[in-house]
């Protein structure tokens, strides 16, 4: 999983049937100092944040499919927690 | 999920057996600017996407799940929504650096 910044959302009327109800974040992943940006992308929201929240994302389509219970979805990134702290130790 | 925009359309006559009846269309994928990354790439339409529209498109396995019924082609790019509505802050408004030590977050 990765740490990410939530910078937008996107709205779809017509979409594939598993993205049904469910919200579209945009998430820009975190990275440490001195590190290229990675590119953003959109993600499910499972656990209602908002713009400005860190938030934890899962990028890989077996964890997507357990999150949202859909056996054969087709949903790779899934905002799976709202980060309160983070500890970094060098 | 990745951005993408329209740019045309391609046919494929000949083709793995179980692709057929499957609309190709030629997409530009975007950052979250809707600036151009990469290449072009053809991505399978699942929602009737036109020229123009930006659209939102999935990778990898999932893009063979998300085909009308779901058999195992060799599809690695799906367009699976189009977008209508897309709110993003400037890079100012947020700190994407991961620091050393205890940092909380609201």
């Amino acid at each position: 999983m990765i740490l990410g910044k939530v910078v937008g959302t996107v709205v779809t009327t017509l979409s594939h049937p598993h993205f049904d109800n469910r919200r579209l974040l945009v998430v820009q992943p975190m990275v440490s100092e001195g590190e290229e940006s990675e590119d953003e992308f959109i993600a499910v929201d499972h656990t209602h944040a908002g713009i400005g929240d860190t938030v934890l994302v899962n990028r890989e389509g077996n964890g997507a499919r357990q999150v949202l219970n859909l056996p054969d979805g087709c949903i790779i990134s899934v905002i799976v927690g709202i980060v309160d702290s983070v500890e970094i130790i060098e | 999920m990745i951005f993408g925009q329209v740019h045309g359309t391609a046919v494929c006559t000949i083709k793995y057996a179980g692709t057929e009846g499957l609309k190709l269309l030629v997409v530009q994928p975007l950052n979250k600017k809707l600036e151009p990354i990469g290449a072009l790439q053809v991505a399978v339409d699942v929602v009737d996407a036109g020229i123009g529209d930006l659209c939102m498109m999935v990778r990898s396995r999932e893009a063979a799940l998300a085909m009308p019924e779901i058999t195992f082609v060799p599809v690695d790019l799906a367009l699976v929504g189009i977008i209508d509505e897309l709110i993003v802050r400037p890079d100012g408004d947020f700190d994407y650096t991961l620091r050393s030590g205890v940092t909380h977050y609201s």
